[in-house]
């Protein structure tokens, strides 16, 4: 076992005598990447529901004016607070970069595991405490007299710092030092994984394209995260130690917490949608049975947005009192983002055109991402300009404009991903015709969901309010009834997959056909604990 | 031979593509009516209207010229989206598995590369050129004929006339205490008073946590931040009452602290004034406004 000098055969045979791991050390324990990818899926599920119920619960309190359900209206900014925070850094974070990521970047280039597999297992099990942590705070005072934090997922000072004197903000900042290192952690292992362990002939650019999407992605983790870690800790020192920070009466300044945030808060965005750019190029070139069209342009233009990303931070605060140069810079930086970024959209038509496509869930989940992020997208050029965003910020056409390019952009690429990925993972087909419902339930639901809240923050109704002017009231009503469409989508989704485990359907080792090349469809469904002990070559 | 069949293909595509754009198109502009016209806004000026799908009615220069320049960029993003769209449903009809059985392998064009990276930043660089424009009549603020002082509190407005040197509080006014024309959480005890057709320069700071100062129907927002004396201005040009409501997230009752402004004559406004200092008179022992010291 020992010599090494015979390579990848000799071991072999010894240890294939190794019992796999099983019982709950194979989980606490896990060293496999795999395994590690599969609790990541379970705890992005279980922390997708949770935020899910809480922006219904926002939606019913919104369905009509007044206050309904919500004893105090800061109960309501904790709700948001927390829908924020669990979505972004709990769910899908750990589907498409923990999940995802971890299943399949290994298997696409060919490595038997990550480079350093032990942290690896620190990286994902880091985040069910720091969600432990999250909702503690809910548990313990934040405002004087309440509970809970209700500053946003921005959390700016001195709102976070004086404004919530309790315990609870501190719990909120402890929580998200462990997801930001459970992240730079996992940003060193993939790094190192993806530079080092291709396997032989696989040069970076014959690397799948979903491998290149989370590369960049790990890029900007590495570098924004401990911004991040430096605010929040800026936080807890103003609030605990005596610093000034942001405190202006101590010589600080409020805007510098803002500056700080965003600085990784815009290239966190990115985070959250290249993972599901990378899928998307997969899935569109499988079901159209053609390879990407445009690869390098691909690669490339994922590279710039995540590279641009870096120096448009301050179009989130065009209200701070900013200087006009300064926004003017900052207005045509953000708008050059739109070029990669519609280099990818008519990429993916590209690749579909003379493509032979097969409309299934998948593919399905895919289309969907291309339009309705196309929409997102280009709310975002407009609310790029500061002259207009002056009447757009802090309104629900910005709340219309993320959610379009999150929960129908990052969360149909989770969505397409897993139904991609599902035979390969658990060895079962789904029900199309489930997948299918839930595909349309989602799309019709979230869709009369957000589009209406374009119409609301055009009119002029504010974010994070509890409670509204009654003129606001008719396209609230739509917007709530959409929501709760939305969560029978959700239903349907987890009845699909407790029929996929009872059905018992065996999934073919590739089933998507000829159009699916890359590596993980020539392993078994689902392939074995150990893979590639022999490095395949890749001409 | 393969590139022959594509080019065809391409030139099919685009005449497709033409003509459902032009069917297309007359859908659109029913929309972009309601949309862009500033009579969608119907009820009352200065406050929003049930069903609303545009901006509230301008009421100042600069609000209108950021009606002109939204409807500008609206027409250029339904264009751009309806443009993905067609191009989807063409793929769905054209290419799907049994209306084309045989893949093509094309994975390459290079004037359709060049073609999608330059044209985007020809359509930026047109929309930059009033996007500049906006951003200076917003920011450079014109010589004033009014200054007021707005502090955010949690959770009310103070008004502050630094040159009549009186300053009152405005807060929304609770539903027994509301008439059944003043809108609910809209409507407040003191509102800001301002004479019509006059530049107001409106200085913003806040008292504790930040708080943002927003009238949409004057184009305006700016944070209240503590310790930061930030500046905008409007020129109303219309008599009337305009709300707006706190924009930036302060607390718990961040939703129930609006901005009422009432603009009147110049006429009512000098008699207005003398009422107010009267009323109104800050005691000289105490600072218009206090900062809450650092714990």
């Amino acid at each position: 076992m020992a010599t090494t000098a015979h390579g990848a055969h000799d071991g072999h045979a010894a240890h294939e005598e190794h019992h796999t791991p099983s019982g709950w050390r194979r989980f606490v324990y896990s060293t496999n990447h795999k395994d590690i990818g599969t609790m990541y899926l379970v705890f992005a599920l279980v922390s997708g529901v949770v935020g899910g119920l809480l922006s219904v619960g926002m939606r019913i309190e919104l369905q009509e004016p007044g206050m309904q359900i919500f004893a105090s209206a800061h109960t309501f900014n904790v709700f948001v607070t927390a829908h924020g925070l669990i979505m972004v850094f709990f769910m899908i974070m750990p589907a498409l970069i923990g999940g995802f990521g971890n299943w399949f970047v290994p298997l696409m280039i060919g490595a038997p595991d990550m480079a350093f597999p032990r942290m690896n297992n620190i990286s994902f099990w880091l985040l069910p405490a720091a969600l432990a942590l999250l909702v503690t705070s809910l548990f313990v005072e934040g405002p004087p007299g309440e509970l809970g934090v209700g500053g946003g997922w921005t959390v700016y000072a001195p709102l976070s710092t004086s404004g919530h004197p309790g315990p609870a903000m501190d719990f909120g900042i402890l929580a998200l030092h462990l997801a930001g290192a459970s992240s730079i952690l996992g940003a060193i292992n993939f790094i190192t994984t993806i530079f080092n362990m291709r396997a032989p002939g696989m040069t970076l650019h014959k690397m799948p394209l979903f491998v290149w999407s989370e590369l960049v992605t790990v890029f900007l983790l590495l570098l924004s995260l401990p911004v991040l870690a430096g605010a929040i800790t800026m936080l807890l020192t103003d609030r605990n130690f005596g610093t000034t920070f942001f405190n202006a009466a101590g010589g600080g300044d409020p805007i510098l917490f803002q500056h700080l945030f965003w600085f990784f808060g815009h290239p966190e965005v990115y985070i959250l949608i290249l993972p599901a750019f990378g899928v998307i190029s997969q899935i569109v070139a499988t079901f159209s049975k053609k390879p990407v069209f445009g690869y390098l342009g691909m690669a490339y233009a994922m590279v710039a947005i995540g590279g641009i990303g870096f120096v448009v931070w301050a179009h989130h605060m065009y209200t701070v009192g900013m200087n006009t140069g300064t926004q003017a810079y900052f207005i045509a930086a953000t708008m050059v983002i739109a070029v990669p970024t519609g280099v990818k959209i008519f990429s993916w038509i590209a690749t579909m055109w003379g493509g032979s496509i097969e409309f299934k869930t998948p593919m399905l989940w895919a289309v969907g991402l291309i339009f309705l992020f196309t929409v997102g997208g280009v709310t975002g050029v407009v609310l790029a300009n500061a002259g207009v965003d002056r009447a757009m910020h802090d309104t629900y056409y910005v709340v219309a404009h993320f959610h379009y390019t999150m929960s129908l952009g990052a969360t149909f690429g989770i969505f397409a991903a897993w139904y991609y990925w599902f035979p390969k993972i658990s060895g079962y087909m789904y029900s199309e015709t489930i997948g299918k419902l839930h595909f349309w339930l989602t799309f019709i639901g979230v869709n009369i969901v957000f589009f209406p809240q374009h119409f609301l923050g055009l009119a002029g109704m504010p974010r994070r309010i509890a409670d509204y002017p009654d003129a606001f009231a008719g396209w609230n009503y739509v917007s709530s009834i959409g929501s709760y469409v939305s969560a029978l989508g959700v239903v349907v989704f987890f009845y699909g997959v407790v029929h996929a485990f009872v059905r018992k359907e065996k999934a073919a080792a590739n089933p998507w056909g000829a159009g699916a090349t890359t590596l993980e469809w020539t392993l078994s469904s689902p392939p074995p604990f150990h893979q590639f002990n022999e490095l395949p070559r890749i001409k | 031979m393969r590139q022959g069949r594509d080019t065809i293909d391409f030139a099919e595509g685009a005449m497709t593509t033409m003509l459902v754009l032009k069917r297309l198109a007359a859908v659109v502009a029913a929309i972009m009516s309601v949309l862009a016209g500033s009579e969608a806004a119907l009820a009352g000026m200065g406050q929003p209207s049930p069903w609303q799908l545009g901006f509230q009615q301008a009421a100042t220069p600069v609000m209108e010229n950021i009606v002109w320049f939204h409807d500008f960029l609206l027409w250029l993003i339904v264009a751009i989206t309806i443009f993905v769209l067609i191009l989807l449903l063409i793929i769905f009809v054209r290419f799907n598995a049994r209306s084309n059985p045989t893949p093509s392998k094309t994975t390459h064009n290079t004037l359709l590369e060049v073609a999608w990276t330059l044209i985007p930043v020809i359509i930026l660089v047109a929309i930059a050129v009033p996007s500049f424009k906006l951003l200076f009549l917003q920011t450079v603020i014109p010589q004033a004929d009014v200054i007021v002082k707005a502090t955010g509190k949690q959770w009310y407005w103070s008004y502050s006339y630094p040159d009549s040197k009186f300053e009152f509080d405005s807060l929304m006014l609770q539903d027994k205490d509301r008439k059944p024309d003043q809108p609910r959480l809209l409507a407040v005890d003191n509102e800001m008073v301002v004479p019509v057709n006059k530049v107001v320069r409106v200085q913003v700071i806040a008292a504790d946590v930040i708080h943002a100062f927003a009238v949409p129907s004057f184009g305006i927002k700016i944070d209240a931040v503590p310790g930061r004396l930030n500046e905008t201005w409007f020129k109303a040009t219309r008599e009337g009452v305009y709300y707006g409501q706190c924009s930036e997230l302060c607390g718990r009752d961040h939703a129930f602290m609006p901005i009422a402004v009432r603009v009147v004559s110049e006429r009512e406004y000098a008699a207005w004034l003398d009422q107010a200092k009267k009323k109104y008179a800050t005691d000289d022992s105490q600072p218009a406004t206090t900062l809450v010291a650092a714990k």
